[in-house]
């Protein structure tokens, strides 16, 4: 036949377990999760979500600087990390404070890195997170250079990378699927579709209909799920996690989510969007979502939810006392800004690092 | 005459050019809807329509390469990246193909474009935020690198950069952007590019910076006449590369003396370059060992410790004075 349609291999599925209500839409497809970690999961979700909040009052504050709310994304963070082990890897890009969170990030470091302080960055023991990635699309090729690296070594880790829509227009986002694809890597690529990069809407970004789809031109399987619905979410890591450690490769996996708040603290969305669309999707947020269906599996009450409030409040005003703190410790170590550029300080570094030092004395002085 | 922030300047050259000259384009991410995230490309959608001012997709590579093509087709592209921060993504489209169209093609193909990017520090940004990296593209041989200080000449340079024949990396100092107001006239201005202004006349050393730091080097130069009876000559060089050594070779021969202001890193610098030139065409006239004040070179601080990376007017006083206390 001279002219025929050509079977390719995948298909894009949508996959959603719960309702916009939080009740199961289907029991078949309800991951089993053990009982302590649906309530930890829960738990560090209303922490992610009171932190965000806290973090937007500092902001507004002067306390603390630019940052990039998370707010409505988490369960499409924490649906992805949590069937994942504390040995695998997430490179993440700026906006995964939830995930982070449940992979052992301290809040006290989000506030020192958000009020300006590089410390914040130091990497806690024990932890394989890469840190912030600003740039846009550009860190999915890094998770594909460590899963290359895992998938060498004969281990069976794997590496997470989160990105958004507006990355899917990048071309390091299309190198980095390609070559995963090419070595089969054990990868996952979580894009955190939350319809709008800045001001560009969803619609303006791709005319493809779904952000999946560009996977597979790359031969790569993918699917769309339900971003705030985390049972949805953690369904499909799961999966995408025992291929990827059986040999099989990557998956992208495409959240359909919102961005609730402000693209960061320095963007007005009143500029470019509807409020009735925030509504619409304020009803269909995560953490209500979550909260009805574990009720309705009779593992949290109303009393539990007030209670657990009332720790998470506590625990983070330390954070925010201990950030403050140690910000004013921080406050004369402007010298460190010459550490970690190299493995051995050059000369002429060493040299400006001493006018520094100088001047630093001499203003010293002058103020004293 | 208006009183104008540099926003406003770079706003108005840009309603002025697209109004005088229907092969304007203005493209980037965020530039129509929301009006650029600085707001400096506000209302141009409305007045000009989605066919001249576009959201593209994110894109950095893609923005850059559409307005090479656009540019060889008869079009005047503006292209913003929204920080310098990401230009890198575009580095390959500039080095490789802008810079060298009108080379490659034997001058048949040009690419009269302008890139338009906030670079400096001292805003409370993020990092890839506050960068100052002007020497990447001024090192590259067919790109012109402008760098305003002030909303006027902001406004003349813009428009000079969209009218030039060749690739203009314009970095627009965004410490500067909502700073102060200067008087802009009502009339078109333009300034050349490639060409250095003595912005105040001096006998005794000469100052020599650009963008976000002509603030503190003009300071400085305040107090040494105030506290040193020291008369300053201050240069702002506009345009970094094609570099104009005239106008500051002509200074230093008079004052033999020179200090260099940028936040750049230092080592191969603008600055580096500046020197180069002295050395070789006023090196007899030279009195004392030139000073430059630069950023450090290491990756700029999160700003909790931006104020001590960034050359202040202290610093500046303090080299200069010791420039000027150095007997040969």
């Amino acid at each position: 036949m001279p002219r025929e349609v050509v079977d390719l291999p995948y298909q894009v599925e949508y996959l959603s377990i719960l309702d916009e209500d939080g009740n199961l839409l289907d029991e078949d497809l309800e991951p089993d999760i053990p009982e302590e970690r649906l309530l930890r999961l829960h738990r560090v979700m209303l922490q992610a979500r009171r932190f965000d909040e806290r973090m937007l009052q500092l902001q507004r504050q002067g306390r603390i600087g630019t940052f990039a709310p998370v707010k409505g994304q988490e369960a499409a963070q924490m649906g992805i990390v949590a069937p994942l082990r504390d040995t695998d890897w997430m490179v993440p890009s700026f906006r995964e404070q939830a995930a982070s969170l449940w992979r052992g990030q301290s809040m006290e470091s989000f506030l020192l890195v958000y009020g300006g302080f590089y410390q914040g960055n130091e990497i806690p023991e024990g932890t394989r997170n890469l840190p912030v990635a600003v740039p846009v699309g550009t860190q999915p090729l890094h998770a594909v250079g460590l899963s290359y690296g895992i998938k060498h070594r004969g281990e069976d880790d794997l590496v997470v990378t989160f990105f958004g829509d507006g990355a899917t227009s990048e071309g390091d986002f299309h190198e980095a699927l390609n070559f995963a694809g090419v070595w089969k890597t054990p990868t996952i690529f979580v894009c955190q579709n939350n319809q709008w990069a800045i001001s560009v809407p969803r619609a303006h970004q791709t005319n493809s209909k779904t952000l999946a789809q560009k996977a597979l031109g790359q031969g790569v399987p993918a699917l769309q799920v339900d971003g705030n619905d985390i049972l949805a979410v953690y369904a499909a890591a799961e999966e995408a996690a025992e291929r990827a450690r059986a040999g099989e490769g990557p998956t992208m996996i495409e959240c359909i989510t919102y961005r609730l708040s402000m693209h960061t603290t320095a963007d007005d969305p009143k500029r470019y969007r509807e409020e009735e669309e925030v509504e619409k999707w304020q009803k269909r947020e995560p953490l209500h979502r979550f909260q009805t269906y574990l009720k309705n599996k009779g593992l949290l009450s109303d009393d539990d939810i007030a209670k657990t409030e009332e720790e998470i409040k506590a625990e983070i005003q330390d954070a925010v006392d201990a950030a403050e703190r140690r910000m004013k410790e921080l406050e004369g170590e402007e010298l460190s800004m010459f550490e970690h550029m190299y493995a051995e300080m050059p000369p002429y570094l060493k040299e400006q690092r001493e006018e520094l030092a100088d001047e630093l004395q001499a203003k010293e002085g002058t103020d004293g | 005459m208006a009183k104008m922030t540099m926003v406003d300047a770079l706003n108005t050259a840009l309603h002025e050019e697209m109004e005088r000259d229907e092969s304007v384009i203005v493209l980037g991410e965020d530039v129509a809807v929301d009006g650029g995230v600085f707001r400096v490309t506000e209302g141009l959608l409305e007045a000009y329509g989605e066919e001249r001012v576009m959201d593209t997709p994110l894109a950095e590579a893609g923005i850059v390469g559409t307005s090479i093509g656009m540019a060889i087709s008869g079009l005047r592209p503006v292209a913003e990246i929204q920080f310098s921060g990401f230009s890198y993504l575009a580095f390959q489209q500039l080095e490789a193909h802008a810079a060298r169209m009108r080379w490659r093609s034997r001058g048949a193909y040009t690419v009269p474009m302008v890139l338009r990017t906030p670079y400096s520090g001292g805003v409370r940004a993020l990092e890839h935020h506050s960068e100052s990296r002007e020497a990447y593209w001024a090192h590259t041989p067919g790109l012109k690198m402008v760098i305003p200080s002030t909303p006027r000449n902001a406004r003349a340079l813009l428009l000079s950069a969209i009218r030039d024949p060749d690739p203009v990396i314009f970095y627009e100092p965004k410490a500067v952007y909502r700073a102060f107001r200067e008087e802009v006239p009502e009339e078109e201005e333009t300034w050349p590019l490639g060409k250095a202004r003595v912005v105040r006349e001096g006998s005794d050393v000469t100052m020599i910076s650009y963008g976000a730091m002509m603030r503190p080097t003009l300071e400085a130069a305040d107090r040494l006449r105030e506290e040193d009876g020291v008369e300053a000559e201050v240069i702002d060089i506009l345009t970094i590369s094609p570099l104009d050594h005239e106008t500051f070779v002509e200074s230093v021969k008079k004052t033999g003396r020179v200090v260099i202001v940028h936040e750049a890193p230092r080592s191969f610098g603008p600055g580096a370059e500046i020197v180069a030139r002295l050395v070789e065409k006023a090196f007899w006239y030279m009195e004392a060992p030139v000073r430059r004040v630069t950023g450090y070179d290491v990756v700029i601080p999160l700003f909790a410790y931006e104020k001590v990376y960034l050359p202040s007017a202290d610093r500046v006083l303090k080299a200069t004075r010791e420039t000027l206390a150095t007997v040969a």
